[in-house]
């Protein structure tokens, strides 16, 4: 069995994960900025209108001159898929023993990232407040897959939008009528605060906890990819189109453009249970990958 | 139009271009201002309670509720966007009472900071959220004056020239959110 095992250095996941996080800061993934782009065409208010214009110039700043297009370069988190036949090895070239640690990689990755890409340190004690001083720890989320290979998505996700996401527990005959009421009023009662336009990441079903994880999985998802469950699909339509009739607008400030895309992520749940989980992200939707 | 203004502000004239403001009016703000978000906002109302001096003079001044990334070499500062404002709505009526004549951020504020605004001849002003590296290429000095310890969230001294706002709550109870 062991001789199917690959081997992976602890170092190389740090130094993936490092250029993954400065990358993803620099750069709005392409699907984002079409978005935007063609949010912007349709706009016609001259306010709105003139917001979506600095988005625009910001991300073409921020590519030019290597800096972040936010300031706040988010808590880090991960959605890592470790093959099952991968050993992580502490020395660079495999010696060391087979006993490296994925979460302290990861982290020590984040600890470089941030470092080297004059990226902000937004983590702190939740009473004290102090500063960790380097963003660490980051939220990881780690499943084992069959294979030899690892795969890290890395998002990160800015306070201001994640202090405007909420998960609620409806009752099963609330449906699909209870889960449009509860996310338009959530988006309605944000307004401005989480940076609109927004994408509207939503888990349902599940439970209490795994709700929420659904709903930033969700997030993940290429806005002009097409939901990989055909019924969702509609739905995502439906949803984006009235939450685009709020017209809250960009920055909140009135407009058409309140939503970029709402991206969807089921799990069977509980027969008492209809769960939901709204997260939002803001416009800044920095994610990227990478596999090694 | 775009008005251009520069704080702080200390003249009678300064004050009154400031009381003649309205909500959605744009605005190109150059001069000096301060970044403070929530950890510095409570321990200047610390200062305060204590009657001890702030680390810089609030009269006529501005305060961004900001925490900008590390300044990369050979810049002032990193990326500087707004951090959302109403975090700071339990801090502003008192500072706003006592000579802040403006606070910059994103998103809409609550009733007291409204009537603080109202008393005090003060403004609220927006800068476009994570529109960072933008208004980085404003900024043209950058000092920390106090808490270091508050990493990211330590008080810096700003030298901005056409810092570009939009008037979001004026003295007059007008409101743009």
């Amino acid at each position: 069995m062991m001789n199917n095992c690959r081997t992976l250095s602890v170092n190389a996941v740090s130094e993936a994960v490092a250029a993954l996080c400065v990358e993803a800061n620099l750069h709005l993934p392409k699907d984002v900025a079409t978005a935007l782009e063609l949010a912007r065409q349709r706009e016609t208010g001259a306010l709105a209108s003139g917001i979506l214009d600095q988005l625009a110039a910001n991300a073409q700043i921020a590519a030019a001159q290597c800096l972040p297009l936010c300031q706040d370069t988010g808590l880090a988190v991960f959605f890592v898929e470790l093959g099952r036949d991968l050993r992580l090895a502490n020395g660079a070239d495999g010696a060391g023993g087979a006993d490296g640690d994925i979460y302290a990689a990861i982290n020590e990755g984040v600890r470089r990232g941030y470092a080297e890409g004059f990226l902000r340190k937004s983590v702190c004690d939740p009473f004290s407040r102090a500063n960790t001083g380097d963003n660490t720890p980051a939220v990881i989320h780690l499943r084992l897959v069959p294979g030899r290979s690892l795969r890290i998505v890395y998002m990160a996700k800015g306070g201001g939008s994640e202090n405007m996401s909420r998960v609620t527990m409806l009752a099963p005959a609330e449906g699909w009528e209870g889960i449009k009421r509860f996310v338009l009023e959530r988006v309605r009662e944000a307004g401005g605060n989480p940076c609109p336009p927004i994408i509207v990441g939503l888990g349902i079903g599940g439970n209490f906890e795994l709700a929420p994880l659904l709903a930033k999985e969700a997030l993940l998802r290429c806005l002009d990819e097409p939901n990989p469950q055909p019924d969702l699909r509609d739905k995502e339509a439906e949803l984006l189109e009235l939450i685009n009739d709020l017209g809250v607008g960009p920055m909140g400030l009135g407009g058409r453009t309140t939503c970029l895309g709402v991206l969807i992520k089921t799990a069977p749940c509980h027969i008492a249970s209809l769960p939901l989980a709204v997260n939002i992200q803001c416009h800044s939707a920095r994610h990227g990958e990478v596999l090694l | 139009m775009k008005k251009r203004l520069t704080a702080p502000f200390l003249s009678a004239d300064d004050l009154s271009a400031l009381r003649d403001l309205r909500t959605g009016d744009s605005v190109l703000l150059s001069g000096v201002i301060y970044t403070a978000r929530d950890a510095a906002h409570q321990r200047l109302l610390g200062l305060l309670a204590k009657g001890e001096a702030l680390p810089f003079d609030l009269r006529g001044a501005a305060i961004y509720y900001c925490g900008p990334t590390p300044a990369p070499p050979g810049r002032p500062v990193g990326s500087i966007g707004p951090t959302t404002s109403y975090r700071m709505d339990s801090f502003a009526p008192a500072l706003y009472e006592r000579g802040l004549a403006a606070s910059i951020g994103k998103g809409p504020r609550g009733a007291a900071v409204k009537e603080a605004l109202c008393q005090s001849g003060g403004v609220y002003f927006a800068a476009t959220g994570g529109a960072a590296a933008l208004l980085a290429s404003c900024v043209k000095e950058a000092k920390l004056i106090a808490f270091p310890d508050l990493g990211p969230e330590a008080v810096y001294e700003l030298k901005v020239e056409d810092f570009p706002l939009l008037v979001a709550t004026d003295a007059q109870g007008g409101d743009l959110y």
